[in-house]
């Protein structure tokens, strides 16, 4: 069940955006307080708690040993899941993924698989049989908005800290998981024609589209996804590009590298 | 496994299919190829085999999917298990899934939803062989499979991809373009070139992702041109060449009944009477129908669009009853070698295309 927001709500937010301003008295391009905290979970190979505002999720990754696809034998596998958990939201029920959650799953996947931030290489144990398999896996604890970037950054957060357990699965020593590039995703929502960045919960459910994109170290884009019914400009888009690359290295600055 | 060429763009700036860099491979359409559906178009794009039906508008069952001002569009894009290289499971993939989603959007701007409160548009895409790009081939056949419908639309949607190979940015992408290059940009637009898909993977710099869309573009122009012809082929009225025909034959008929040379001078005139008078009433009619859009275009403005994006909430979060079912019964009865029955996010579908 959807929240039913009332066209009150509606008018309202539609017509803060006209005079530049946000329910919450942050400027279009501003992101709201983060805090990325890592290895919460033990029993995890690789574990980040990511706040962003009021939304929580918690992504563990965790690393099995299995067989490769045959197209490419000898590479580690990655696989992300997502569930969108009914503790997060009075809109979320319980159940396998549904089309809102595997797109969201594969967006996240997209920017871990295409910056190329795991090393895929040096997970394979021997090839065509075995490599390592690393699960990632995010577990929204509070959707108060955002749970795309919030994932992402949990996701290459989490995958920093993890250890391959070498040990535990007889498969030599325990050594860290190669990462080699820090992807940082943002996402914008379109509010009466203006793209505003990291949206509440409230702003998604009076917008018609949003626009994510997932940028490297280097400023190149690796992902990008857009979402929902609404139209896209392309003035808006490129400047969009822009944005993400500026704001994404900022992040990247003050939560990844020191990780 | 690499069969990896070593070069994409050989000294001609060629490419391995003989195109130039900003060509798009031939296409060819073919509408109403599907007796039963409302709507359908066969549509074939280099290698590709695509074929589009729709159904509808039609009754929307379970009712609370239904929402009260306007249809539901509902697009299941789906792979036949033969149409790649390894055969693919039958059924929605989480790919498949998330490909159907974000096509279904790319035709909510274009489609005049608000005619049929309550009832469903079901655009079904199937791809009978893939060679890079289906997602793209598909929605550029469900646009004119829309059309034959006769499902009011404000114009058509487009769909091109764009990628990149040897440093190089190139239109279109062919098979081990798409495997083997270094991104990939999928993007539909309206004729009036706003975005409704879009999505990239890969590496491009913001440079190249711009440079790309201007590609994109000129790309969709040329299948706009395509599926313009095909509507006019099959929709288009008698153009002017036909009726002078047409009048001629009057003429000779006319002729032929009576000789007198009095009466065909008439005859003659009368016909060229009736082709200005015909002409007249085409283009009365095009500007009445233009009033009409205008008119249903400013009715549904702002209001509405809120009203829009929490039904589609509503919509994505319980839309999916169906394929859920099917998706658990694949997971259990999931005997393929992958490890733990889960699917790898990569684009498999695509890889093996």
């Amino acid at each position: 069940m959807s929240e039913a927001i009332s066209r009150l709500k509606k008018d309202y937010l539609f017509n803060l955006a006209l005079k530049g301003q946000r329910e919450d008295g942050r400027g279009f391009d501003e992101v709201r307080d983060l805090i990325v905290e890592t290895n919460v979970i033990d029993k995890a190979e690789g574990s980040a708690k990511v706040l962003l505002g009021d939304t929580q999720v918690l992504v563990g990754i965790k690393l099995q040993v299995g067989s490769p696809f045959a197209d490419s034998a000898d590479k580690g596998v990655i696989i992300t899941s997502m569930e969108l958990n009914p503790i997060a939201s009075p809109n979320f029920e319980a159940g396998p993924p549904r089309e809102k959650a595997i797109e969201m799953a594969r967006v996240v996947d997209r920017g871990i698989r295409e910056s190329g931030a795991i090393d895929l290489n040096k997970l394979c144990i021997t090839e065509g049989e075995e490599v390592w398999i690393v699960f990632i896996d995010v577990h929204v604890l509070n959707d108060s908005g955002n749970l795309l970037d919030a994932a992402s950054l949990g996701a290459i957060a989490a995958l920093m800290t993890a250890t391959i357990p070498g040990e535990r699965e007889g498969r030599g020593g325990d050594v860290k998981l190669p990462i080699r590039e820090m992807p940082v995703s943002l996402s914008f929502v379109d509010i009466g024609g203006e793209l505003v960045i990291d949206a509440t919960n409230n702003e998604e459910s009076v917008s018609d589209l949003r626009l994510t994109i997932v940028t490297n170290q280097d400023g190149s884009i690796c992902a990008m996804q857009k979402s929902g019914p609404g139209t896209l400009s392309e003035e808006n888009f490129l400047r969009s590009v822009e944005k993400s690359r500026e704001i994404g290295a900022q992040i990247r600055g003050e939560y990844l590298l020191n990780i | 496994m690499s069969d990896k060429p070593e070069k994409f763009i050989d000294e001609n700036g060629l490419r391995l299919d003989g195109r130039r860099v900003d060509e798009i491979r031939p296409m060819t359409v073919e509408m109403g190829v599907l007796s039963r559906a409302d709507g359908s178009c066969y549509l074939e794009w280099g290698n590709n085999k695509v074929l589009a039906a729709v159904y509808g508008p039609r009754e929307l069952h379970p009712r609370r999917l239904q929402r009260p001002s306007e249809a539901l569009v509902r697009y299941r894009y789906n792979m036949a298990a033969f149409s790649v290289e390894d055969r693919i499971r039958p059924g929605p993939s989480r790919r498949s899934t998330e490909i159907s989603k974000v096509s279904g959007e790319a035709f909510e701007p274009v489609v005049m939803k608000q005619f049929y409160p309550g009832a469903v548009i079901d655009v079904f895409a199937e791809v009978l062989q893939a060679d890079a790009g289906t997602r793209t081939a598909a929605i550029n056949a469900a646009t004119l499979a829309l059309v034959d419908a006769g499902i009011p639309m404000k114009g058509l949607v487009a769909s091109c991809a764009v990628g990149k190979v040897d440093g190089q940015l190139v239109l279109d992408l062919n098979k081990p373009e798409d495997n083997y290059g270094d991104a990939d940009l999928p993007i539909a637009m309206t004729e009036d070139g706003e975005i409704t898909l879009l999505q990239m993977d890969g590496n491009l710099t913001a440079d190249e992702i711009a440079k790309g869309i201007e590609m994109v573009r000129k790309g969709c122009e040329q299948i706009f041109a395509i599926q313009k012809e095909a509507l006019l082929s099959k929709f288009g009225t008698a153009d002017e060449e036909e009726i002078l025909k047409e009048a001629e034959l009057q003429a000779e008929v006319a002729t032929s009944e009576d000789e007198s040379e009095d009466v065909e001078v008439i005859s003659e005139t009368v016909s060229e009477a009736e082709i200005q008078a015909e002409d007249d009433e085409l283009e009365a009619e095009d500007e009445d129908e233009d009033i009409e859009l205008q008119d249903e275009a400013e009715a549904f403005t702002d209001d509405e669009v809120g009203d829009a994006s929490d039904e589609a909430e509503d919509l994505f979060g319980e839309d999916v009853s169906e394929f859920e079912i099917t998706e658990n019964a694949e997971s259990e009865d999931d005997s393929s070698s992958e490890p733990e029955g889960a699917e790898s996010d990569e684009d498999e579908g695509e890889k093996n295309e």
